[in-house]
C-alpha cells in the first residue's frame, strides 16, 4: 500500500504532478522542473522529504555498533556534528549511504536512510547489533523538510531562536521552529545550494504549522514548493550519488568515488573493510566518472558507455539536461583507464555512439 | 485542455494537421507536453525517409524522461522543425503552433479518416 507523508494534501492542494516514490506518493514537479531548479539554485526552495528513514541509536554500545557497519569514522563526531557515511555489505558493496548525526557524544544517535532502504538497512543494522545498543525506527513520525538555496536560511531565521544564519556545513543545533519545539535543524542537503533540512515529530499538527509559516514567511521572497524531478537534477549537477542508480549492493565505495567517507586506518574493523583494503591497494578495476555531451543528446540509466574504436567500457548510472549549465550530463562506471579527466567516450543512445567527454565534478 | 478541432489525434499523443495538398505537420499534444514536462531535446533522424504508420519517427526528451514519437499515418518526412533545435520548449509553451515536430508527405491522404476526432481524443485523455 502507498503511504503518504504529512504534506501529501499541501502538494495536492499546490497542483503537483504526484507518483509512487519508494512507496510513498511524493510530489515530482510544481510549476515545472527547470523551473524549481532555478529556484533552489538562485534563492530558495522546500522539499518534503519525509519518506526518508531516521533510525536512533542510544547507549553506551551506539557508538560501537555505527563504527562496526558503516565506512566512516564516527569517533570523531561531537555534540551536533553530522557526517556522511555509507553501510558496507560483506562484499564491499554499498547496502546504503547515509547520514549519522551526533545528538549527544558516545550516547545518541541518529541515522538518515534512504526511503527505498528503511526496512533493508534496519534488519542490516539489528543483526549486527550483538551488544544491545538500544534501537528505535522512527522513519513513519519523522517529518523531514529540506529548505535549499542560498537564501534559505536568511528566510527562515525570523522563525527560530537558533541562529541559523552561521551554523556551518554538516552540523545541526535542536531548538524551536516556528513555534515548535525540538526541531533538528541541520545545514545540510542534498543541492550544492546550501540551506537547511529540519527534522521534527509529527505530532500536534507540527507539520502543517511549520510547513504554511515556512511559506508565510518566504511569501514575499518568492520561495517555492520543489520536486523529486528538480531534486535530481540539482544533486546531479553537484555529482552527488542517488542510492540504486550511481551506487548500490553490488558497486564498492572506491569504485563510486566515496573513498572519502570509507576511513580504512580508524581502529574500529567495520563490514568488508578487508576487501576494501585490498581494493585499494590492488587498484579498482572501475570507476564512477562524470561526463558532459559533446554532440546533441541525453544520456539516461543504463545506455552503455563505449570506447572510440566501440568497445563497451562502462554503462551510464544517471544522466539529465542539466538546467542551470545547458548541456547534458551523466555519471557512469568506466574501466579505469578512460576515467582519466577529458577523456573522450561515447554514449550509446539508441544504437548510435554520441561522444562526450569525461569532466570532474562539480560539473560546470 | 485544449485540443483544436481542425486536428485529427493518436492514441500516442501526437496530432496531426493537413496543410494544403497531400502535405501535413505533426506535433505532441498539449496532454502529452503537460506529462513529459520540460521538454529539452526533440530527435528526429528520419528526415527523408518513408515510414509505415506507427513506426518511430523520432524521440523526445524531457528532463526526466525519453519518449518515442509514433508517426500517426504512412508518409515521407520531409522537414524537421529547425526552431526546436534553440528552443525545444516551444513544445510545452506552444504545442499546436510553434512547437510542430515535422513535415511530412502522406502516402495516402484518406488514412486521416482512421485517426481521432478531437472529440475522441479528449475522451481518452478523460
Amino acid at each position: 500500500m502507498i503511504k503518504n507523508t504529512p504534506f501529501t494534501g499541501k502538494h495536492v492542494a499546490l497542483g503537483a504532478r504526484m507518483a509512487a516514490f519508494a512507496g510513498y506518493n511524493m510530489p515530482i514537479s510544481y510549476s515545472g522542473i527547470n523551473d524549481e531548479h532555478a529556484a533552489v539554485r538562485n534563492n530558495a526552495g522546500v522539499f518534503d522529504v519525509s519518506h526518508m528513514g531516521e533510525f536512533m541509536l542510544k547507549g553506551a554500545n551506539a557508538l560501537e555498533l555505527i563504527q562496526r557497519v558503516t565506512t566512516n569514522d564516527a569517533s570523531k563526531l561531537t555534540s551536533g556534528k553530522a557526517q556522511y557515511s555509507s553501510l558496507t555489505n560483506e562484499q564491499g558493496g554499498i547496502v546504503d549511504d547515509l547520514i549519522v548525526y551526533c545528538i549527544e557524544e558516545n550516547n545518541v544517535y541518529m541515522l538518515v536512510v534512504n526511503a527505498s532502504n528503511i526496512e533493508k538497512d534496519w534488519n542490516w543494522i539489528s543483526e549486527r547489533n550483538t551488544k544491545g545498543a538500544e534501537m528505535h525506527n522512527i522513519s513513519d513520525k519523522t517529518c523531514l523538510l529540506a529548505i535549499q538555496g542560498p537564501n534559505a536560511c536568511k528566510i527562515l531565521q525570523p522563525l527560530t531562536s537558533q541562529d541559523i544564519m552561521n551554523l556551518k556545513y554538516y552540523t545541526f543545533v535542536k531548538g524551536d521552529f516556528a513555534g515548535v519545539s525540538n526541531v533538528i535543524i541541520s545545514a545540510t542537503g542534498y543541492t550544492g545550494s546550501g540551506g537547511v533540512e529540519i527534522y521534527f515529530e509529527d505530532k500536534d499538527d507540527a507539520a502543517s504549522k511549520i510547513w504554511d509559516a515556512i511559506f508565510e514567511t518566504g511569501k514575499a521572497a518568492g520561495i517555492k514548493p520543489i520536486g523529486l524531478g528538480a531534486r535530481d537534477t540539482l544533486r546531479l549537477e553537484m555529482g552527488y550519488c542517488l542510492y540504486g542508480n550511481d551506487i548500490d549492493d553490488a558497486t564498492s565505495p572506491l569504485e563510486a568515488g566515496l573513498g572519502w567517507i570509507t576511513k580504512l586506518n580508524k581502529a574500529e574493523d567495520f563490514t568488508a573493510k578487508a576487501i576494501l583494503e585490498q581494493q585499494k591497494a590492488a587498484g579498482i578495476e572501475r570507476k564512477l566518472v562524470g561526463f558532459e555531451m559533446l554532440e546533441k543528446g541525453i544520456p539516461r540509466h543504463d545506455y552503455l558507455i563505449k570506447d572510440a574504436a566501440g568497445q563497451t567500457i562502462g554503462k551510464v548510472t544517471s544522466g539529465t539536461q542539466a538546467p542551470s549549465l545547458n548541456k547534458a550530463i551523466g555519471l557512469g562506471y568506466v574501466a579505469v583507464g578512460h576515467a582519466a579527466a577529458d577523456t573522450e567516450i561515447y554514449i550509446d543512445i539508441r544504437n548510435t555512439p554520441v561522444k562526450a567527454k569525461v569532466v570532474k565534478f562539480p560539473f560546470a | 485542455m485544449n485540443y483544436p478541432a481542425e486536428l485529427k489525434y493518436t492514441k500516442d499523443h501526437e496530432w496531426i494537421k493537413l496543410v494544403g495538398g497531400n502535405t501535413a505537420i505533426i506535433g505532441i499534444t498539449e496532454f502529452a507536453q503537460r506529462e513529459l514536462g520540460d521538454i529539452v531535446y526533440v530527435d528526429v533522424p528520419t528526415v527523408g525517409k518513408t515510414l509505415a504508420a506507427e513506426e518511430v519517427f523520432g524521440t523526445v526528451e524531457a528532463v526526466k524522461t525519453v519518449s518515442d514519437l509514433f508517426l500517426p499515418v504512412a508518409g515521407t518526412i520531409n522537414e524537421v522543425n529547425e526552431a526546436l533545435n534553440g528552443s525545444p520548449e516551444l513544445v510545452n509553451t506552444d504545442p499546436y503552433g510553434e512547437g510542430w515536430m515535422v513535415k511530412l508527405t502522406l502516402s495516402n491522404p484518406a488514412d486521416l479518416d482512421g485517426l481521432l476526432t478531437a472529440e475522441a481524443y479528449e475522451k481518452l485523455v478523460g
